[in-house]
């Protein structure tokens, strides 16, 4: 065990390199640049050219590149061009935002998400049941961003239950410990800090969570269908157990399987959302430094989060098969 | 079934948590915004945050609005125009050659430190501008470049012979400035917010010289990030990236007309829509460039829309080195007769836009009422073609998307309605859309491979320099046009130094550009706005976008 795991984190290191050279390559050939972006309308070639010059991107991009290289191994991925702060504080800053949007909107697609599906297999054609699988088929298709404003109309602006964006009421005056807001005025006690991060959670996590939580309602609902109708099922049933552990033992252990792979998968999908949701809640997490980077062209900080996002990714993937392979006895590790 | 109530019931019993918390904190919400002792804190939502807070590194709009608050310069600008006005100095006078100005200063000042203001402190900053050490710091200083055109120990190429000489404490309320040479943009370039007097004392305490190259990016000193101190009538106290707000509070011991509120907070919300229901939820009092298209919704909602003199120009521009056609004269006429201004300042342009009949609006001083006029004239503009022998002419016609500028607020929808006109004329027209930041500045401005192009200009201070003087004072690969009679009617114009005979040396400039040479086509000037809530007073509009919250009241 021990020795594959040395082994793929070993194998991490080349991927790495090989992705930043892509990321790297592929930054430097979208058409635009920093400085014409950072000079808007007053970009004239000489200024171009001088502050590419000064940034020293008017050099080879292999020359770059190595030096680019050179400060990463010693851990600085370098400062962002919008802002002039590290990237990797920016990034520390915004990471927990992310993180807290994307566990509440998880939390809630899970907790509402399987209940829902479990009881609309049940009341397989009832009203019950045909409103969820309609709300489930609305959910999917509903873009984040507009149920976002559509959410942010009705519930912050005309019925005023809720802020409508970002992630603290102006003058809360929160004490910063871990960057999750509703955890660190849990920590410090300060629970009108906390119950404002919470109320500023709800509409972007509520607007997130809809694309899981119709998914998972699905997949809940076709996967307690297929174990209802199934033979050990028919076979408790026969034997006498009692309804309730027929269905928590047998019917609902067995059909969550299958939901539990796609909580995995749509846990991956949050992230992406996360971006266009931050967006319109003004969220100030990982989605909103990529877009402010993508349209600013700030190398330092697109390399930095490609670049933590591909190391995530890959070391998720690792636990993912030794998670595997502590489950599955079939799967050997040599 | 009693398990699927019991979950029902839980289901419920969450959601019915989640509205009580809301409610509870709505009400809350309500009473944090605006709850000062006396007068109270104003929420302005701006649409991007401060590149830093040291002015001399200030190069857009977002970076000046709070050192506008903080700061002052030595001339100002009389609220709501952009005519000038004493700012910390209560007069100034040139010699008659335009290359000393004395400044004579408001006494009893102070920066927020407790600094004095006086010769000695505004000497220091025009002696730190001058000596900034390094690159960095120069290629930052982008509106002190552009004003003094070099530093004493140039770092860039596109430095020149540095306009500043000396500056003189003559004795503590007397400055003054020796230049090199005489230049039309002083005064009203000592308006600049670039060009506000920092404290002497904070400048050195916060080592705001220490802009550096830190691998592909810069990083400011800690005076720009966290210590910034003039002498204006907020003062700093803290930028919260987290939050992403600015917090200003008032300067008790402000000179002038202390500021009405307590405290002023700007808050960065990129997204439009985003500032317009915060400010319908009423977590916001106001915000900066509503879109057009909401003014009027707005307005009817209740809230004071309220739109900024023009001060900016939209031009077609005209690359005569990429297409020798358009080296021809009677196939530039023909286009600009080809376009239906009116037609598009009324149908695509935001309410206060106009038609603009030369490369500057007309508040500026230089603005020539009897410019020769191209009044739309498909026929004309047909006519001129066939006599160009032109008539089957082809045109590589650029245009930006993802963006919105002052002076352009939906350049595809311009970009449709000028080709329409072209396409009536018998110019086939390649539409080329480009993102702004995706290549489309490069395309224009620097690799010149368009043959029409969109762009504009914002005016910076009330010099006709700053418009036709930034156009056409020298070659540039946008307009791929280059005149040398030209240039030199505008280093004329601009080294004259009598205001009456500046002015009319430029208005001379633009019947000129207008008749005889017409490099490109000025379409429009349009006017942006801001909003604020009803109960909001004492914001003055201003051409400039240079609003001062001092005199703004919450009600």
């Amino acid at each position: 065990m021990l020795r594959f795991v040395v082994r793929r984190l070993l194998q991490v290191v080349p991927t790495l390199l090989l992705l930043s050279v892509l990321v790297f390559a592929w930054l430097r050939s979208l058409p635009g640049g920093p400085a014409s972006a950072f000079l808007g309308d007053r970009a004239t070639p000489e200024r171009v050219a001088e502050l590419n010059r000064v940034l020293g991107l008017d050099q080879p991009v292999w020359v770059q590149y190595l030096r680019f290289l050179g400060r990463a191994f010693t851990g600085d991925l370098g400062n962002s061009q919008i802002t002039g702060e590290p990237v990797l504080s920016e990034i520390g800053r915004a990471l927990p935002a992310t993180v807290e949007l994307s566990v509440a909107a998880l939390l809630i697609a899970v907790t509402l998400g399987i209940p829902l599906g479990y009881l609309s297999a049940r009341h397989r054609g009832r009203p019950l049941d045909v409103a969820t699988v309609i709300g489930t088929l609305v959910g999917v298709a509903v873009p984040v961003f507009f149920l976002g404003y559509l959410l942010k109309a009705v519930f912050a602006v005309e019925l005023g239950l809720f802020p409508p964006s970002g992630r603290q009421s102006v003058g809360i005056d929160a004490t910063n410990v871990t960057g999750f807001a509703v955890l660190d005025g849990l920590l410090t006690r300060e629970l009108d800090a906390s119950w404002d991060a919470l109320t500023h959670l709800v509409l972007p996590a509520v607007a997130l969570a809809t694309i899981p939580l119709a998914v998972i309602v699905r997949i809940t609902r076709a996967s307690v269908l297929d174990v209802l109708g199934s033979d050990f099922v028919r076979t408790a049933n026969a034997k006498g157990l009692a309804p309730s552990t027929v269905r928590g033992r047998h019917v609902l252990r067995n059909a969550l399987l299958p939901v539990s792979t796609t909580i995995g998968l749509q846990t991956g999908l949050l992230l992406a959302g996360a971006v266009l949701t931050e967006k319109v809640f003004v969220w100030g997490g990982i989605g909103t430094l990529l877009a402010q980077g993508i349209e600013q062209r700030d190398y330092p900080r697109l390399q930095a989060l490609l670049l933590l996002g591909a190391l995530v990714y890959v070391l998720v993937n690792l636990l993912v098969d030794l998670s595997y392979a502590i489950i599955d006895p079939r799967v050997r590790l040599s | 079934m009693p398990s699927s109530r019991r979950l029902l019931a839980a289901i419920a019993a969450g959601a019915l948590t989640l509205s009580l918390a809301a409610c509870a904190e709505s009400g809350r919400d309500a009473g944090a915004v605006g709850s000062g002792a006396t007068g109270g804190t104003m929420v302005f939502g701006a649409p991007g945050a401060p590149d830093n807070f040291d002015p001399i590194f200030a190069q857009d709009g977002e970076t000046f609005r709070p050192a506008r608050q903080m700061f002052d310069t030595l001339i100002t600008y009389k609220q709501g125009t952009s005519d000038l006005a004493p700012g910390l100095a209560t007069a100034w006078t040139p010699s008659e050659n335009g290359t000393v100005w004395t400044f004579t200063l408001r006494e009893g000042v102070k920066f927020h430190d407790g600094t004095d203001l006086n010769a000695e402190a505004v000497c220091f900053n025009f002696d730190r501008w001058f000596n900034l050490p390094n690159a960095a710091a120069q290629s930052q200083a982008i509106y002190y470049a552009d004003t003094f055109e070099g530093f004493a120990n140039n770092q860039g190429e596109t430095a020149g012979e540095p306009v500043y000489n000396s500056c003189t404490a003559q004795n503590p309320s007397t400055a003054v400035l020796k230049l090199n040479k005489a230049k039309g943009a002083f005064p009203a370039a000592f308006g600049l917010t670039s060009l506000s007097i920092s404290s002497p004392t904070a400048l050195r305490q916060y080592n705001a010289d220490q802009i550096e190259q830190s691998g592909d990016a810069f990083t400011y000193s800690e005076y720009a990030t966290a210590h910034p101190t003039g002498t204006g009538p907020f003062k700093f106290e803290s930028f919260d990236r987290t939050a992403n707000t600015i917090t200003l509070v008032r300067n008790d011991d402000y000179w002038g007309e202390k500021a009405k509120l307590d405290r002023l907070i700007f808050k960065v919300i990129p997204d439009e829509n985003a500032r317009k229901q915060e400010l319908r939820a009423g977590t916001i009092d106001g915000y900066d460039l509503p879109s057009p298209a909401d003014w009027d919704s707005l307005k009817s909602e209740g809230f004071n829309v309220l739109v900024r003199p023009p001060f900016n120009i939209l031009y077609l521009g005209i690359n005569g080195k990429n297409n020798p056609a358009l080296k021809d004269l009677r196939i530039r006429q023909a286009i600009a007769y080809a376009l239906d201004r009116e037609a598009l300042v009324r149908n695509q342009l935001p309410e206060g836009a106009v038609v603009a009949t030369q490369f500057m609006p007309e508040t500026v001083d230089g603005y020539a009422p009897d410019t020769q006029a191209y009044a739309y004239d498909p026929d004309r503009a047909r006519q001129l073609l066939a006599e160009a022998g032109q008539s089957n002419l082809t045109l590589n016609f650029y245009y930006p998307t993802e963006v919105t500028r002052p002076y352009m607020p939906n350049p595809t929808n311009i970009f449709t309605a000028l080709a329409e006109n072209l396409r009536q004329v018998g110019i086939t027209v390649n539409p080329v859309p480009q993102p702004w930041n995706g290549g489309y500045l490069d395309s224009v401005t620097v690799s010149g491979n368009h043959d029409l192009h969109l762009l504009g200009w914002t005016g910076d201070y009330n010099d006709a320099g700053n418009f036709v003087g930034t156009f056409f004072g020298r070659p540039k690969p946008e307009f791929g046009f280059d005149d040398p009679a030209l240039s030199a009617q505008i280093a004329a114009a601009d080294a004259t130094v009598d205001p009456a005979a500046h002015a009319a040396a430029y208005e001379q400039v633009n019947r000129d550009i207008m008749a005889k040479y017409l490099p490109a086509v000025p379409v429009s000037s349009s006017a942006a706005a801001l909003v604020v809530r009803n109960n909001i007073s004492g914001v003055v509009p201003s051409p400039l976008t240079d609003e001062r919250f001092y005199t703004v009241s919450k009600g």
